[in-house]
């Protein structure tokens, strides 16, 4: 190893240069950063179709789209945005980047299967792309059967192929992780010396390589319906089509906990920082995560209370249901603790970490709602769901990406960015989401139902607030485009540790070099060990 | 642009004001613990903002008791709302015994319904308030929902299958009925009108109405152009078993099993008899799957209900 200690100062982004040493890279680091790119790319897709929907819904009247087309702006809209953005954003970018660096490893236990993992979802990435281009996908992106597997005319089993290959970009992933964490800690790295952040990527490993291959399968199964008429999801010749819900709510419910679960590891670094201080109750966020994604797979039911579903597994569902809200409770509670007696800053961070923590509550609380089975009756299929996952896939999830994304961004690029700009970002944002999806819970329980078209004139008042909002979210989620990019070539160069924070990654310097560490890093203490005679340093 | 803005909708039903209330209670504890949650960052990070460049905060790891206040209380919480919801939700599951029967079908993109004396009509609904109605559920084609915010009343009607949802209307008026299972290109054209009546204008809207033959009378006439009459003999001389008074009894299958001769059991043997056999009896019924309508099934069950039971009185139709 002594030819390569040049190559190890070197920062990650050095040489070599070209596009070659990128594409065929099996730097984590660099992995990343592929992942940042398309995951980019497909948020502006995604919320392409979602400007779409918006404008439709201006007017009561379907008079911007036809139907067709509306059905499959929304379509897409899911699609893209739930297996495309949602489930790789912070694991296949922050958590590629991070994971190693935090458990003092030097790349994930299996570099080359990460390679593979952004070819695999570029592949099924592409082929999801391609539908646009055979007439579309008007299934909504849950698939259900039978409007999927013998009603629709549009591209469906292509679709489906497409989120099937991608599930496998997931279970690799999930699958390098969970080696990761458990044969690649440094010395001293104990368990419980973990960074929280790791932790919950560990759960949502466990979810990812648990769950994907049923949703795959079903979708295979949807396929195969499709092109060879098996019947199983058909009435005609025996099939039961609930099944098939029964199957996609498996994956498709933990597939939330594979959304938010990495939200609020991020969240949990992000509070011990700009507080200065430990996480409070350690171990009992560290096994929320776990309990989150162990329970998230016995609650799938509670999508099924009106499906004609056994009234008694309805009530087994919603009981587990409310359980799974107890350890997000415990967690928003531990990091609200955190923040007393704190050394608070006020650097964009806490924006983005005070933004999550208002609308992962809403999301939660409104989550209790759904839950309770005589209310879900009333509420189901209608707005109040979809302003209800919003705010916790989007509100939660994407606050908690962008927050990480900026905290992290001068340890992976070297730059610092324009701060206060930073702040108005997060604010447009905060705003900007709950004026877009505050009045959809009210239109929910007013009665309107998801995926109109077309809708009672009484609804419209909510719906252009709706669609107001959508537009200063727009702009608050463009403008870290442009200070984020600007900083890559004007930027202050960052210091190793602009922050003042603890944590392995921030004692490299940034941007890291190839092998992110000079010397194998040995851990002698707890994670977020700020105290009083430790001296900060900034820089 | 329509003004109108309301927080709530119309509540027209003897359950859409426990729904309401159920509601209420949920915002309220969101909204305690929102804003508890919001004050407490806000607060915090106010109080406790950093002074110095190089401040940390003070060495607190946890709190056990702490732990188990925020673990305990909200899980004490959350049970109110399952058992409150259960509750709710169990009385909503099932039907008084003493309701008037509709029965509605969905296809795309439309609502049929038939009434018990025979009327039909078209993504429109009349019905008397203060009469307990249960709406039997059957789809043509893909899985529709039958929804009626007004009544806060919702139930997904799945193909190869009956489900059934009731409620009492109270209040007359026009109420929306949404299809809110996305069915297709014109989902949100499957919309129609609930019409809560007085019962006198009810009664006079009936008359009034184009009426066929009643369900039962229509299914009579359905067994026998089936030649169903053939096999099933109400004397138990033909090679099917008697229908007479099956539904809701208990029945005895070829497997050794037995089953409750529902609505979902009864559509299962018509359409698919090899499906549960009768013990005693050998699987030659035709499969009538795609060769008779929902409508048509439902009419046939109307009529199957309607058979004397033996050793009874006659049923009330």
């Amino acid at each position: 190893m002594s030819s390569n200690v040049d190559v190890a100062n070197h920062s990650y982004l050095g040489a070599p240069y070209g596009l070659k040493s990128w594409l065929f890279t099996k730097d984590h680091k660099r992995i990343a950063i592929l992942y940042l790119i398309s995951i980019t790319i497909f948020f502006i897709i995604g919320a392409a179709f979602a400007a779409g929907i918006r404008a439709e819904l201006l007017t009561p009247e379907g008079d911007l789209w036809s139907s067709d087309t509306y059905n499959k702006l929304f379509t897409m809209h899911g699609v893209i945005m739930v297996f495309f953005f949602l489930v790789p954003s912070i694991p296949a970018t922050l958590g590629n980047f991070l994971m190693p660096i935090m458990i003092g490893a030097k790349d994930l236990a299996f570099p080359r299967i990460n390679l593979l993992s952004w070819y695999i979802y570029i592949a099924g990435a592409i082929m999801t792309l391609a539908v646009l281009f055979s007439g579309g996908l008007d299934t909504g992106w849950t698939f259900y059967t039978p409007y999927s597997s013998i009603s629709s005319h549009t591209a469906v089993s292509l679709a489906a192929m497409g989120v099937f290959i991608a599930g496998f970009s997931s279970i690799l992933t999930g699958l390098n992780f969970i080696v990761t964490v458990h044969r690649m800690r440094a010395p001293g790295m104990t368990w419980f010396r973990l960074p929280l952040f790791v932790w919950s990527q560990y759960a949502t490993s466990l979810v990812m390589v648990l769950g994907t291959p049923v949703v795959a399968i079903t979708l295979l199964l949807v396929f195969a319906e499709r092109t060879l008429h098996l019947g199983i999801f058909d009435p005609a010749v025996g099939g039961d089509p609930v099944l098939f819900q029964h199957l996609f709510w498996f994956y498709s419910h933990p597939a939330v906990y594979i959304m938010v679960l990495p939200g609020m590891g991020v969240i949990s670094e992000l509070v011990a920082a700009i507080s200065r201080k430990a996480v409070f109750g350690y171990a009992f966020v560290a096994f929320s995560s776990l309990a989150i994604a162990i329970l998230g797979f016995l609650v799938w039911g509670h999508h099924l209370f009106v499906s004609s579903q056994s009234i008694y597994a309805g009530m087994v569902f919603s009981v587990l249901s409310m359980l799974v809200a107890i350890p997000s409770a415990v967690k928003v509670f531990n990091w609200t603790a955190t923040m007393y007696k704190g050394a608070v800053s006020w650097d964009s961070t806490t924006y983005w970490v005070v933004g999550f923590m208002g609308l992962f509550t809403i999301g939660g609380l409104t989550g209790l709602f759904l839950a309770t089975m005589g209310m879900d009756i009333h509420l189901t299929d209608t707005y109040f769901v979809i302003a209800h996952f919003h705010y916790i896939m989007v509100g939660g999830t994407l606050m908690a990406y962008l927050g990480g994304l900026h905290f992290w961004w001068p340890k992976m690029t070297g730059r610092m960015f324009n701060d206060n700009l930073a702040k108005a970002s997060a604010v447009l944002v905060f705003i900007g989401f709950n004026l877009t999806f505050f009045p959809q819970f009210v239109l929910g329980y007013l009665g309107m139902p998801r995926r109109y078209h077309a809708y009672p004139p009484e609804f419209q008042v909510l719906n252009v607030l709706s669609t107001a909002g959508a537009t200063v979210l727009g702009i608050g989620y463009a403008l870290p485009a442009f200070y984020l990019l600007y900083s890559l070539f004007k930027g202050a160069k960052a210091p190793a540790n602009p922050w003042g924070a603890t944590g392995l990654e921030w004692e490299i310097p940034s941007p890291p070099p190839t092998l992110n560490f000079e010397q194998d890093p040995v851990v002698t203490e707890p994670a977020y060990n700020y105290h009083p005679t430790r001296e900060v340093h900034v820089g | 642009m329509s003004t109108a803005f309301h927080l709530l909708p119309p509540s027209a039903s003897s359950i859409s004001t426990e729904v309401d209330l159920l509601y209420l209670f949920l915002v309220a504890v969101s909204a305690f613990f929102g804003v508890l949650i919001a004050g407490l960052v806000i607060f915090f990070a106010v109080k406790y903002g950093r002074k110095h460049p190089d401040d940390v905060g003070a060495p607190i790891h946890g709190s056990l008791v702490l732990e188990l206040t925020w673990t305990i209380i909200p899980f004490a919480i959350a049970m109110v709302m399952f058992v409150w919801g259960a509750d709710l939700f169990f009385r909503l599951a099932r039907p008084p015994r003493d309701s008037m029967e509709v029965f509605a079908v969905g296809k795309q993109w439309m609502w049929k319904v038939q009434h018990p004396e025979g009327v039909r009509e078209i993504n429109t609904l009349h019905v008397p308030i203060n009469r307990n109605v249960r709406v039997t559920l059957g789809s043509e084609d893909v899985i529709h929902d039958f929804y009626v915010p007004a009544f806060r009343v919702k139930m997904d009607v799945v193909p190869g299958k009956l489900s059934t949802l009731w409620f009492r209307a109270t209040k007359p008026g026009t109420y929306h009925l949404f299809c809110a299972e996305y069915c297709g290109t014109n989902h949100s054209a499957m919309i129609g009108q609930v019409i809560a009546m007085e019962p006198q204008d009810y009664e006079t809207w009936l008359s009034g109405g184009a009426s066929t033959a009643s369900p039962a009378v229509a299914g009579e006439k359905l067994f026998n152009d089936f030649a169903c009459s053939t096999c099933h003999k109400s004397d138990g001389s033909g090679r099917g078993p008697v229908l007479n008074g099956v539904p809701g009894s208990t029945v005895a299958l070829a497997d050794g099993s037995t089953v409750v001769a529902d609505d979902n059991y009864l559509h299962e043997s018509i359409v698919m008899s090899v499906a549960k056999v009768v013990r005693g009896y050998q699987p030659i019924m035709p499969v009538f799957q795609g060769q008779i309508s929902e409508e048509q099934v439902m009419e046939l069950i109307a009529y199957i209900k309607s058979l004397k039971a033996p050793g009874t009185a006659p049923a009330a139709k």
